[in-house]
């Protein structure tokens, strides 16, 4: 015993860490990046900050209800209007046909991908589709203008050069890769031991993605078509180059409108004076769009919370 | 299928011949001869890498489902070799059911766990009457009768299996494949579960992969012991080494390596 506590008494005295400097470093580093973690929560609340403090002057200027009940936006104009309705209804309308074409297009690319391709084929495929999602959207933006209008003019002569239904199909493509790439993740994450179980009542491959796979993955499908969504609400350079600068309350693709981020880069590249109205309007249309994805990501949050499946 | 079913009553339910199984240009499992007789509980144990599962799997076809897997030989159901090509392998999982080692409740209600295999099989039958029933034979209706629109994952996990159980049963087949039911529960579970294989005998062949050799003594009445052998690529290549009663597997194997493996020498 005696011996025992001896021989623990002089191994103490051989161990001795010198951890001074190491423990500096450390919190040095923790400093560091809560530093730049820092940097991106300051910056999103400088834009909020004055997102809504040139929306409040704006405000002050033009009542809301003006806002919300004017029929015509005009705000270039001496005899002003500000009816946010008219550049909602166009980013509803580029933003309704994007989704249409894309979900789709990227949920049969992702139940393909994940489902149907061989090892060999996803290899290629995959990385295929990541490329389209590369590809700036000032080339989208052309690719619409100069290509797909004068296609789709060919067929319906009715069309304008300018219209919502090219930068909208272009829009659709363009956000087609996040929804394949996302649902994908989604659909490969459903436990490989659902698959087998459902072939295994009696199956087929159809009814098994149908039956079971879908259904298990529906939450991150339905987050991706949402994040899509938002992006496609937020695209701007399409919309600005194809579909037209033209302020119009309307549902008719056929014709040139102007979304709301269209006419903020309208504004904010032309010769408006700083602090005049139609500058602080830009900011009033900038909070809009800022609400409008922010309740879109806010349900989406929401939904996957609500249906996400929680496998062992 | 039915009045079939009893004319062979007395005949092998499943009869497997000269059965060889490859992964790719590995012999995963060699000369299987084996016959599985009605109405009764078979038992594969063997040491692991044996091919026990790989076995069990042919006998629904759900090799199928791995690419790179092929069968040699004879599998036969009530006399029809299941690997002809006028043999729909969707059509026999109907009829041969299987339960997995990890219990694997699909995402949806407790009534459409069970109602959803059958709906897709196009069951003419009452619906809510199947439900009742499957969940009954399977011994856990009393459980969850009152919480039949809960989510299947909601359950424990030796309901979980007895879940599955009732899925499986839904679908009417006359065998049921269970691929080691009772390795991810815990011990009162197990019990639960044999004492369910022990009452679905009356009605279903059951073929049962276990590593728990008091398992196979307490379920079945026949056993196949499996054993593998290391290959000159360094890999393992199993191979059956006899079938016979329970009774006489556990206490007069005719093999040497039967006797140490049950009496718990290796494996």
């Amino acid at each position: 015993m005696n011996a025992d506590s001896n021989l623990s008494q002089v191994a103490d005295a051989l161990w001795k860490p010198n951890r001074g400097l190491n423990n500096f470093v450390q919190r040095a580093v923790v400093i560091t990046f809560a530093m730049f973690a820092l940097i991106s929560i300051a910056t999103t609340f400088g834009i909020v900050a004055s997102l809504v403090f040139e929306t409040f002057e704006f405000f002050t200027a033009v009542p809301i209800w003006r806002f919300l009940t004017d029929r015509q936006w005009t705000p270039l104009f001496t005899n002003a209007q500000y009816g946010i309705f008219v550049l909602l209804s166009g980013t509803f309308l580029t933003s309704l046909i994007a989704i249409v074409v894309a979900v789709p297009l990227g949920l049969f690319s992702a139940i393909c991908l994940s489902e149907y391709a061989s090892p060999n084929l996803r290899r290629w495929l995959k990385p295929a589709l990541e490329l389209l999602a590369g590809v700036p959207s000032v080339v989208f933006g052309y690719f619409a203008l100069l290509l797909v209008t004068p296609f789709l003019r060919s067929m319906f002569p009715q069309i304008a050069g300018f219209n919502a239904l090219s930068a909208g199909l272009v829009l659709g493509i363009s956000i087609t890769p996040l929804i394949a790439s996302l649902s994908e993740d989604a659909i490969y994450a459903v436990p490989d031991s659902l698959r087998q179980g459902c072939y295994a009542l009696g199956t087929t491959r159809r009814e098994t993605i149908t039956g079971v796979v879908l259904p298990a993955a529906l939450s991150g499908i339905v987050a991706s078509c949402i994040l899509a969504i938002s992006r496609a609400v937020g695209e701007t350079m399409i919309v600005a180059l194809a579909a037209g600068q033209n302020p119009t309350m309307t549902l008719n693709p056929f014709v040139p409108i102007m979304t709301m981020t269209a006419y903020i880069v309208q504004v904010s590249l032309g010769d408006t004076p700083a602090g005049s109205l139609a500058y602080k309007s830009i900011f009033a249309v900038g909070t809009s769009l800022f609400l409008l994805t922010l309740i879109l990501n806010v349900f989406s949050f929401w939904f996957v919370r609500r249906f996400q499946e929680k496998y062992e | 299928m039915v009045s079939e079913t009893t004319a062979t009553m007395t005949e092998p339910v499943i009869q497997m011949e000269n059965l060889n199984v490859y992964y790719g240009s590995t012999l995963a499992v060699r000369d299987v001869n084996i016959n599985i007789p009605y109405n009764q509980v078979m038992a594969f144990i063997g040491p692991s890498g044996c091919g026990k599962s790989t076995v069990l799997r042919c006998l629904n076809r759900m090799n199928d489902l791995i690419p790179s897997a092929r069968v040699e030989g004879k599998v036969t159901y009530h006399g029809r070799d299941i690997y002809s090509s006028d043999v729909d392998a969707v059509d026999l999982r109907r009829r041969v059911g299987m339960v997995f080692q990890k219990p694997n409740p699909f995402p949806k209600s407790i009534y459409e766990n069970i109602a959803f295999g059958a709906r897709i099989n196009g069951y003419q039958g009452d619906m809510d009457e199947l439900v009742e029933d499957s969940l009954r034979k399977a011994a856990i209706w009393d459980e969850v009768k009152d919480q039949l629109k809960k989510s299947g994952l909601a359950l424990s996990g030796g309901q979980q299996q007895r879940l599955c159980i009732a899925r499986a049963i839904a679908l009417q087949p006359d065998v049921i494949l269970m691929d080691e039911p009772c390795s991810a529960l815990d011990p009162i579970s197990t019990l639960r579960v044999e004492e369910l294989i022990n009452q679905l005998k009356d009605q279903y062949t059951i073929v049962i992969v276990t590593h728990n050799m008091q398992q196979a003594s307490r379920v079945s009445d026949y056993t196949a012991f499996f054993n593998a052998e290391a290959t000159e690529q360094g890999g393992k290549q199993g191979f059956l080494v006899e079938c016979d009663t329970t009774k006489t597997i556990f206490n007069n194997p005719r093999e040497k390596s039967t006797q140490e493996y049950v009496s718990g020498r290796f494996g």
